[in-house]
């Protein structure tokens, strides 16, 4: 590709232009270039290589080619993984995007010292390792330390246990929620605030209530926002892992090893030294993760998306 | 939606008459959306509140009938802080410093290189700028922790594998820091003042010291901000790579503990819950104040991604 797309110029000067464009252009980009080859590229052809031999304690490594991709593709812990985590999405991001955004169009319309306050605190979780979040919230479902039993003992009912196998999902479900919202809601409030005021006075004046605007003007304008978010939910949720990984001890026998595709690939690669089959996991839920986005970003490309 | 003449004459007295009564439906429903408000706030502050709390409790009135959302009658904040930091040999301390470490060299490491790339991608034409790029917001796709497993083959045939290199170089990998220094840049140095400083005779990495960095200030503390947080609140990485428990960061450290904890049961585990606790606080305070320090830097940062 050729890169000289100026003002036609004098052919010299043109080409002294253009050395002196790759040189330099190459000179700041090469650093982050050889971190990406060496970490990004590098790694996933590494895994692809790895996903395609099999290795046993009698016959050694050999070459399967796809083997390892069918063995997963009919593998229940893998599938059932996936499938978790599609389902799981397909919950969570919307509430997500609606908790956020509900929150974000609030503080757009009150202005007062107790809403940016506010604003602060509900960002707060942001900052909290995911980690420490779901330890956090572990502590609140437990039965030992937490204050449901109390809280539902008052009114003599039996408290919900978060942590148990029917609703480890829902336990789940609203870790991720609190951890992210407020950061999503950030990115929405700071979009609202980009709007211009005018537009709402014009929307008055032709008789629009405050609803009318929030649906017609302000949800459509933060629209590119919400995509961005959507994205990187999605990013995020597939690859699921430090939450359930920290609520297993806690949450005894709700979450079993294969819980998520990601804690499989864990298990496989590191408790059982299969590192091939870990691998071909790793491999194959980046490719569903990678097609998927690309996918949706593709599906909703007119509607301006940040990366068309 | 019409344009009425009050928005197309821009002036002055007609905008503060265009905010004047923009203030006042705005009034209406304040009270109701405060209350909302304030509920949401409590909703996500009780992990907070319930973590400030029990740390201030002996073992005893941890696993006691106390109230688990109220101070019991003895606060033993002391005690549990000088039983976190001699537990296991002080070891707890080093977890903290580990994650400065790994959050401070990985962090600032990751923001020079997309500091730079961003750069060279927003300000010079050079070949294979367009196909690199498009790379680059795919790489922003993929899962990071598909690359794990890959990437602990890779280190430890190289015997990179539990030394803190294995933490910070892939934390070195920041594509979405690129991608937000680029859109920043683009907009942030206008190339006419960069032909200047050309023309008076200033050489590119000059200009780029002298002219550009200054104007990419607001993106610069945002892409460290994400950065250091993001490699603060890792887990995964640096429990795959890891195995001396003197390199852990707090992340895994806490994790560590808790598993033991809840492998003795609470019987066993009791003194190792209060530092657990108590441990979980220590660890988000650094990032609390960070966060709350830096306040202004990061409000308008954090949505550079989501306004085109």
């Amino acid at each position: 590709m050729t890169a000289t797309t100026e003002a036609p110029l004098s052919t010299k000067r043109r080409k002294s232009t253009s050395a002196r464009q790759n040189l330099f252009g190459w000179m700041f980009v090469g650093p982050f270039a050889i971190i990406f080859l060496a970490m990004l590229v590098l790694p996933i052809g590494y895994a692809l290589y790895l996903s395609l031999f099999q290795k046993s304690l009698i016959g050694g490594t050999r070459f399967v080619l796809f083997g390892n991709y069918v063995k997963a593709f009919s593998d229940p812990s893998f599938l059932d993984g996936v499938w978790f985590v599609i389902t799981f999405s397909l919950v969570l991001i919307p509430l997500q995007m609606a908790v956020s955004l509900a929150i974000a169009l609030i503080l757009d319309i009150i202005v007062t010292r107790f809403a940016r306050f506010s604003r602060l605190m509900i960002f707060m979780p942001y900052a909290i390792p995911t980690v420490i979040g779901a330890l956090m919230w572990g502590f609140l479902y437990s039965d030992t330390f937490g204050p449901l039993a109390e809280l539902f003992g008052t009114f003599g009912a039996q408290a919900p246990d978060f942590l148990s196998r029917n609703l480890i999902f829902y336990g789940l479900l609203n870790i991720v929620t609190w951890q992210w919202a407020g950061y999503y809601m950030i990115i929405l409030y700071a979009a609202l605030q980009g709007i211009d005021p005018t537009l709402y006075e014009a929307a008055r004046i032709d008789g629009a209530s405050q609803w009318q605007i929030v649906w017609r003007i302000k949800i459509p304008m933060v629209a590119p926002a919400l995509l961005l978010i959507l994205v990187f939910a999605l990013i995020g949720t597939l690859q699921f892992f430090n939450e359930p990984k920290i609520l297993q001890d806690l949450a005894a026998g709700s979450i079993p090893n294969d819980f998520t595709p990601n804690m499989y690939a864990y298990q496989q690669a590191f408790s059982l030294a299969n590192y091939n089959y870990g691998a071909t996991i790793s491999f194959a839920l980046g490719a569903v993760v990678f097609i998927c986005v690309y996918i949706f970003l593709f599906a909703t490309r007119k509607r301006g998306s940040i990366f068309s | 939606m019409s344009v009425t003449p009050v928005e197309v004459t821009g002036t002055k007295a007609a905008r503060r008459n265009v905010v004047e009564r923009r203030r006042r439906p705005r009034e209406r429903g304040r009270i109701p959306l405060s209350i909302v408000l304030g509920l949401l706030m409590v909703y996500f502050l009780v992990p907070f509140w319930w973590l400030i709390v029990n740390s201030s409790k002996t073992a005893a009135g941890l696993f006691g009938g106390d109230s688990a959302l109220w101070f019991a009658d003895d606060i033993n904040y002391w005690g549990n802080l000088v039983d976190l930091f001699t537990y296991g040999g002080g070891i707890y301390a080093r977890w903290l410093g580990n994650s400065a470490l790994y959050a401070i060299l990985g962090g600032v490491g990751a923001t020079v290189l997309a500091v730079l790339a961003g750069y060279g991608f927003a300000k010079y034409q050079f070949a294979g700028r367009r196909l690199s790029f498009a790379i680059l917001l795919g790489a922003v796709m993929v899962p990071t922790t598909a690359l794990a497993i890959p990437t602990f083959v890779l280190f430890a045939q190289a015997g990179l594998t539990n030394t803190i290199w294995a933490v910070i170089i892939p934390t070195l990998l920041n594509p979405f820091g690129v991608y937000l220094m680029n859109v920043y840049a683009r907009d942030a140095v206008p190339d006419e003042l960069l032909d200047a400083a050309r023309v008076d005779g200033a050489g590119e990495f000059r200009s780029f010291f002298t002219v550009a960095l200054p104007l990419l200030r607001p993106a610069i503390v945002t892409v460290l901000l994400l950065s250091v947080v993001a490699s603060w609140n890792n887990y995964f990485l640096p429990l795959v790579m890891l195995s001396d428990n003197r390199l852990f960061p707090v992340t895994v450290g806490i994790g560590l503990w808790q598993s033991t904890a809840s492998t003795y049961g609470a019987a066993g585990g009791q003194t190792l819950w209060s530092i657990i606790i108590l441990g979980s606080l220590v660890s988000v305070i650094p990032l609390i104040i960070a966060f709350l320090g830096l306040q202004k830097y990061w409000r308008g940062g954090l949505a550079i991604g989501s306004l085109k």
